[in-house]
């Protein structure tokens, strides 16, 4: 029988009195209608009024509730991985090499995913920062525009399928002896080479062929003339006191542009106890970069340049006493010899380059930098160069055979011919009679939709590689994510067709390292420390002796016969962001303004103000340009600074299958580019008409482009800064009362001395050196990926609403100057008429980067009525966006205007379909830094995350942060190390040694802002006898 | 009986009125039906409310992206209209305190119609305060109140915080006057009605005034202290509006000449916005006994005297540009008058300086037909003047590479041009529900300024001679 339990003695008696009162819970009176004096039942019984009271207030509370800002739940980890600590980066070496651009990099990953490239300064050859394209390149691992899937025929296939149905065709091909072919661009990767050469021996009739759409195969095959070694040279701009550059745009587009601008940084900077700096001379077509650079810029035609080379040569060999070519352009004659002068004058520090991809021409600049001495000390041909291989005969062969039908299989690799060749129309007929095409292309690009097949190669960031873009030195591309997509590294495909068992690239890679193990390391930790570092110098090569070999005479004959053939040059050149157009799709490289003619999301042909007089042109007219068969029609752009009767249009545009940020935007200006005397030009002659279309709108960022007489960049020239070292910037001194003052003398506002503007810690400033600045536009780049900057597209950049905190503003010289408007009797009204218009044959240019100045008064603080910008007590100037209720009148109130609106909401309007609103895009946001939402002011916070993190750092150690050891993006990427961010309040800090320099100054000091960002001014190297000329003039 | 006034002192009723007449003219609109006239202008400035509700709601819908202002140009429609309605508003406080103190007694005719035009003009400018917020759902943040965010409190540091003080307390002065003004004709309204829902709505608004000798002794003492606490009103608002500029470092804003120059400015086109809104008014309503050619003469003596003051001081501006030697200064107004926006700084030129002067004509100045032209000219020469001040000062300022253009776009006009709706409907409505005219106050010179009296006393006048 159950047991049974009582809860008490009344249950077992179980007396009725107990049964009635069991299910009321007080079973004694409770007294509450006595104590509240009220009838009980009136306390529960509700009247309609109460009724209505209530359902009030129900549904106003639960329409307030209702109004909370929605709430996204995240999940925390489960286990979590043993790598990764939730807000704190993993940092891991890399590389980044995509046949056009290297550099070794450090990837800054959060919670697994990468979302920054910083430069490994451990590398000797990008060490010193990374450029826009490598900036921009994280973002291309989350592109949308990937191909997800393997495809055959543009359908969705399985790997295995694919692999089963390549690898019997490939036997079958290679069985019956039909030639197989992979076509690439420049591979520096010896293990890449290694699977190559594996894949040739499991099917002979393999041959690889290398095929840039930038190429320099002319210096290739130049050297190979010259000096039997087809090879490019490594350079050494930092050993030259003088570089004159022909048609090189070295210091962004160049064979390694990161690598010579860090060099040619180092060159640039004067203080204290650097009191030279190199002269740099650019001879050039259209105003590049470099060009914009450069102390002396002499425009010349492009048709002209073979000719100003042989002047150049003649000259030169006339002082090193070797017999003169025939030809030359009479016309640079004098100049040449000014030229020659100073170059025989730094000999054994000189250094001549050339951008010209013709091989007599480079033939002849090899004779010249000969007899200058300049191999071994500004070249370097031992421990060459392997960024640029592509062979241009060989892809001309290709082409013909595949037209010829006698090419049976063609796997395109990092490479998209279809869009870049020079005759892309053959090509893709070619590609037609190819029986096996398939591309690894990691998108249906121009190429891979003829192929059919697409095996997607893995995004570099999701990759194993191993590099040696320079002999000797090697670097490693390890995977910092897991596959985003089903994708398969292009090198274990090929691997797997050639039946070669390996588990992954990555053993392969290791195998192949086995061999380069120093003799005192085991190969794990050798392994290891070479993947941490991430780059690896070997002993350098056994020095070889340089005879110069080259026919010169044979070279100069030819390249007289150079000539333009039409009544217009075309120079079809490489914009600093979009490069060759792989990258096309990257909405941070469209949006970066080109630093020349700041236009952002197009390309255009580049006419002078001078041509466009003469042809009756306009701004955003259309113009046909016509290039034998090839008309492309195109808007015209006033650029100052272009040669006579040149004209000039980027590559890299008009894509069509590159994704929707790049499709349609600008035009291809490729099929402009033809195979002259066995290598690919860069430049062509024709015809140029109006074109009956509609005027075609360019936006840019800078809609003024001259200084108004204003200090904006101060500059100086060399000789003047040696002999004083205040020279270009002489105090600002205002009129007061008691004479002339510096403004900060007579501040109506608390200094530091006075409480509440101590700075107790840290003051912290920035440094940027406008002489070493070449306006490359790495640190928007950076600062775009760092601060989670929007993007806002075309449209918006026509209403000069970009958001970027940092911007390199460029302005060319004008005419008339405040000193010589009297000269040339000007009124005022008519002189500032004046000084609207720039320079047009031959502006100078300034870069100037501003980025928000941080003022100690600020002037945007005081304007604010909710206090949503306020100081800090270590000399920053602070947003709080929640505060922020969008009077815009700190953005009016801000003399440098550097403060930006979100005039919409960028995370969340389709129409804005970048970083922040993509899907995928958003995966690259730095979650140390806030979404902003539409209607709050945004500016540069001087990478306040980054601050913070450094002070933790070091507070955890018990110590103040060290110089150096906390870095903005933008000082860190730098290539040049222009921007050096530092704290006033260190006595070691870089900044404030620079800081004490005469050569700084605050930007609109008279305003007495007090800035704590100040700049340096601008050094030019002219000639002596220049300089005083101009002085003479002054 | 009848109060002796000097034969100088022009009539200010015409028409030889009874106080029975002054009544039935000034209650007619109240008790009759509305003309066709009225019913025209009622749809057009629905129409045009409608719209701005339409504009205003994709502007908070979408966001300030719809208007054109950009990275350098922060400020351009949307304070410009703020300015420019907030300057409309001060003709009414000018004539109800100032011209009160000074014993001026034609503008009992015609002020309470200005202050009505004051406060509706108020609304609308702070209708383009908080639109021109990026978040205008937190517009009540630039108010210093109790809060629990971390205990934030408004930047008293900040003119446009003094804005804030001053826009607020202006209207509400304003208002208390215009409405304290009212009770006693409403009560005039309210005894006549016929109507039940009449008598009670006019019993409502009247605020139970009996006309007692204490109502009228009470009534008059607030109107004093009124006009008192309003008089350095007409003065410090507009100053304060100026400091929104004149506190700041953009050259062309930074001047020490803003608060005079903005307040005459003000007067100005409120005193031709009173003339637009009258002529009209006293030919719709049939009120020309009530609002005379003296009154319109009157009220363009004042518009070609700050007229002319705004134009010294636009030159004075130039002058201290010139003076100072101040690079950004100097080019700023040399970039005014020459530079990409030299139409807008002509057209102010123009409709301001230079056509007011034609009211030296006293043939001009009472011409009603060339006056409404004026009034109208006027008012798009000071909606030009805050144009310029704003925009081109804006434009180019200090760093040359972030010089741009300024473009307006649909939602920006259309927002002004709603505001007139914002603008015109309630003060249709006062014409149809209000007495236009102070009628008890105006009643105050029957004996002394109506045509009759002052007929009379000519007459006696003469007799007296003839007899002496």
């Amino acid at each position: 029988m159950e047991k049974k339990y009582w809860k008490g003695v009344e249950e077992l008696n179980n007396s009725p009195e107990f049964l009635k009162h069991r299910n009321n819970e007080f079973t004694e009176h409770l007294p509450i209608e006595e104590s509240l004096g009220i009838k009980a039942s009136s306390i529960t019984e509700s009247t309609r009024r109460d009724f209505l009271k209530f359902l009030g207030f129900g549904v106003a509370a639960a329409s307030l509730a209702a109004c909370e800002t929605p709430i996204r739940k995240t999940l925390p980890y489960v286990i979590k991985p043993e790598d990764v600590i939730p807000g704190v980066p993993n940092f891991y070496a890399s590389t980044f090499s995509d046949g056009h651009d290297y550099a070794s990099i450090l990837v800054k990953t959060r919670e697994g995913r990468p979302i920054k490239i910083e430069p490994n300064d451990l590398s000797p050859i990008s060490g010193k920062g990374v450029s826009a394209r490598v900036q921009a390149s994280v973002l291309g691992l989350y592109d949308n525009a990937r191909t997800k899937k393997f495809l055959i025929n543009g359908m969705p296939a399985s790997k295995d399928t694919l692999d089963k149905e390549v690898k019997s065709k490939l036997a079958d091909i290679a069985g019956r002896g039909g030639n197989i072919r992979i076509l690439s661009s420049t591979i520096l990767s010896p293990s890449t080479k290694k699977v190559i050469a594996d894949f040739t021996a499991k099917y002979p009739t393999t041959k690889h062929i290398t095929y840039d759409a930038i190429s320099n195969y002319g210096m290739l095959k130049a050297n190979e003339l010259s000096f039997g070694k087809a090879a490019l040279p490594s350079y050494h701009f930092e050993n030259a006191d003088v570089i004159v550059s022909i048609g090189c745009d070295f210091l962004t587009n160049w064979i390694s542009p990161i690598e010579h601008a860090g060099q040619y940084g180092q060159t640039r900077k004067v203080n204290k106890d650097k009191k030279t700096m190199s002269r740099h001379i650019q001879i050039e077509s259209n105003l590049s970069l470099t060009g914009s650079n450069a102390d002396d810029r002499i425009r010349i035609r492009p048709s002209e340049q073979g000719a100003t080379v042989i002047t150049l040569y003649n000259k030169i060999a006339a002082k090193a006493g070797q017999t003169a070519l025939s030809g030359g352009n009479s016309a640079m004659d004098a100049i040449a010899g000014k030229i020659a002068d100073e170059l025989w004058n730094a000999k054994g520090k000189a250094l001549v380059v050339s951008g010209s991809n013709n091989i007599n021409e480079q033939v002849l600049i090899n004779g010249i930098n000969m007899m200058l001495g300049s191999y071994d000390s500004t070249i370097d041909l031992d421990r060459h160069s392997n960024m640029k291989q592509g062979n241009d005969a060989a892809f001309v062969e290709l082409v013909n055979e595949m037209n010829a039908g006698s090419v049976a299989a063609l796997l395109v690799y990092n490479s998209n011919p279809a869009y870049t060749a020079p005759n892309a129309k053959a090509f893709a007929d070619g590609l037609k009679k190819v029986e096996l095409s398939l591309s690894f292309a990691d998108r249906t690009d121009e190429t891979a939709a003829l192929c059919k097949y697409l095996a997607p190669d893995n995004h570099y960031l999701e990759s194993w590689n191993d590099y040696e873009p320079i002999n000797g030195s090697y670097s490693l591309c390890q995977p910092t994510i897991q596959k985003l997509y089903d994708t398969r590294q292009a090198q274990e495909s090929l691997l797997t067709w050639a039946d070669i068992p390996v588990a992954s690239f990555h053993d392969y890679i290791a195998e192949h390292w086995k061999g380069m193990t120093p003799a005192e390391m085991s190969f794990d930790s050798f392994w290891t420390k070479s993947l941490q570092e991430g780059t690896l110098v070997t002993n350098a090569p056994a020095k070889r002796t340089l005879s110069f070999a080259g026919n010169v005479n044979d070279a100069a004959s030819s390249l007289s016969n150079q000539k333009s053939s039409g009544e217009v040059d075309i120079v079809i050149y490489e914009k600093t962001g979009i490069g060759n157009g792989s990258q096309a799709n990257n909405p941070w490289l469209q949006e970066l303004p080109d630093p020349v003619s700041k236009v952002c999301w197009d390309n255009y042909f580049c006419v002078s103000p001078k041509l466009a007089k003469e042809k009756s042109l306009e701004q955003g007219n259309m113009i046909d340009v016509k290039v034998g068969d090839t008309t492309i029609s195109g808007p015209v752009y006033l650029q100052p600074g272009m040669a006579e009767k040149t004209i000039a249009i980027a590559m890299g545009y008009g894509r069509t299958n590159a994704g929707d940020a790049a499709n349609n935007v600008g035009k291809n200006a490729y099929p402009f580019i033809s195979v002259v005397s066995g290598s690919m030009q860069y430049w062509a002659s024709g015809a140029l008409n109006k074109s009956t279309a509609d005027d075609y709108k360019i936006y840019t960022t800078q809609t003024h482009q001259t200084m108004m007489g204003r200090e904006i960049v101060k500059e100086t020239t060399l000789a003047e800064w040696q002999k004083n070292p205040k020279a270009g910037n002489p105090d600002v001194l205002i009129e007061t009362p008691e004479g002339k003052q510096r403004p900060k003398d007579v501040d109506l506002w608390a200094t530091e001395a006075q409480p509440g503007f101590e700075r107790p810690n840290h003051a912290w400033g920035m440094a940027i050196d406008l002489n070493s600045c070449i306006g490359c536009g790495a640190c928007v780049v950076a600062c775009n990926a760092e601060n989670n900057v929007a993007v806002v597209g075309k449209d918006e950049i026509g209403r000069s609403r970009e958001m970027h905190w940092i911007r390199i503003d460029r302005y060319y010289s004008s005419d008339v100057t405040k000193e010589n408007a009297e000269e040339k009797h000007l009124g005022q009204l008519s002189m500032y008429g004046e000084m609207e218009k720039p320079t047009v044959e031959n502006p100078k240019v300034f870069f100037q980067p501003i980025m928000c100045q941080h003022c100690n008064h600020a002037p945007c603080e005081t304007v604010c009525p909710v206090v949503a910008t306020t100081h800090s007590s270590d000399g920053l100037n602070m947003m709080a966006y929640n505060r922020c209720v969008g009077t815009r009148y700190c953005a009016n109130n801000c003399p440098y205007k550097v403060r930006r609106f979100n005039w919409f909401n960028y995370s969340e309007s389709a129409k804005f379909p970048y970083t922040l609103y993509s899907e995928s895009e958003r995966m690259v946001l730095n979650p140390d830094v806030t979404i902003r939402s539409r209607g709050v002011m945004e500016k540069c916070s001087m990478c306040i995350q980054r601050i913070q993190s450094g002070k933790l750092t070091a507070k955890k150690e018990s110590r103040r942060p060290k110089d150096g050891e906390i870095k903005t993006a933008c000082a860190q990427t730098c290539p040049t190390n222009a921007i050096v961010f530092g704290d006033y309040k260190d006595s070691s800090s870089q900044m404030l040694s620079m800081f004490k320099e005469e050569r700084s100054y605050w930007l609109l000091e008279e305003l007495d802002v007090q800035p704590s960002v100040f700049y340096q001014t601008k050094v030019w190297n002219h000639k002596a006898e220049e300089s005083k000329k101009e002085e003479v003039k002054a | 009986m009848s109060i002796v006034e000097s034969d100088l002192r022009p009539v200010l009723i015409t028409g030889d009125k009874t106080m029975h007449q002054i009544t039935e003219d000034i209650c007619r609109p109240i008790e009759g039906k509305a003309n066709k006239y009225w019913w025209m202008a009622f749809i057009v400035a629905s129409a045009a409310l409608t719209w701005w509700v339409i504009c205003l709601s994709y502007t908070i819908g979408v966001g300030l992206g719809t208007w054109g202002e950009n990275k350098t140009v922060g400020w351009a429609w949307d304070i410009t209209n703020f300015v420019w309605w907030v300057g409309i508003g001060h003709a009414g406080t000018l004539i109800s305190a100032i011209l009160l103190l000074f014993r001026q007694k034609w503008r009992l005719s015609i002020n309470r119609s200005a202050e009505a035009m004051t406060i509706f003009a108020v609304i609308c400018a702070a209708s383009f305060i908080v639109s021109h917020m990026g978040r205008p759902w937190v517009a009540y943040w630039s108010f210093p109140f109790a809060n629990q965010f971390g205990s934030l409190w408004v930047n008293f540091n900040s003119p446009l915080i003094w804005d804030v003080f001053a826009i607020s307390t202006y209207f509400t002065v304003s208002l208390v006057f215009w409405y304290s003004g009212l009770l006693p004709d409403f009560a005039v309204v309210r005894d006549r009605a016929k109507t039940k829902s009449m008598k009670f709505w006019y019993t409502l608004l009247s605020f139970g005034w009996s006309g007692t000798a204490k109502n009228w002794q009470r009534f008059e003492e607030m109107s004093l202290v009124l006009a008192g606490l309003s008089a350095p009103l007409v003065l410090s608002v507009h100053s304060v509006v100026s400091m929104d500029f004149a506190t700041s470092i953009v050259p062309g804003w930074h001047t020490t000449i803003f608060p005079p120059y903005f307040v005459a400015g003000a007067i100005f086109s409120g005193f031709a916005m009173v003339q637009t809104l009258l002529i009209i008014t006293r030919k719709v309503l049939g009120m020309e006994d009530y609002i005379t050619l003296y009154h319109i003469d009157m009220m363009n003596r004042i518009i070609v005297l700050t007229g002319s003051i705004v134009g010294i001081a636009y030159m004075s501006e130039f002058f201290i540009a010139w003076y100072s030697g101040v690079e950004y200064e100097s080019y700023a107004f040399i970039n005014r008058a020459t530079g990409p926006y030299w139409w807008a700084y002509w057209s102010m030129m123009t409709c301001n300086v230079i056509s007011p002067q034609l009211f030296w004509s006293q043939k001009l100045r009472r011409n009603v037909t060339f006056t409404f032209f004026m009034s109208i000219i006027v008012n798009i020469g000071m909606w030009f003047e805050r144009f310029v001040i704003i925009v081109t000062s804006l434009h180019r300022d200090y760093v040359p590479s972030s010089w741009v253009m300024y473009h307006p776009t649909w939602v920006e006009m259309g927002l002004f041009i709603g505001s007139l709706g914002l603008f015109f409907v309630p003060f249709l409505l006062f014409t149809r529900f209000f007495p236009v005219i102070a009628m008890s106050e105006l009643k105050t010179i029957f004996h002394s300024s109506t045509s009759q009296v002052k007929r009379q006393q000519k007459e006696d006048k003469k007799g007296e001679l003839i007899n002496g």
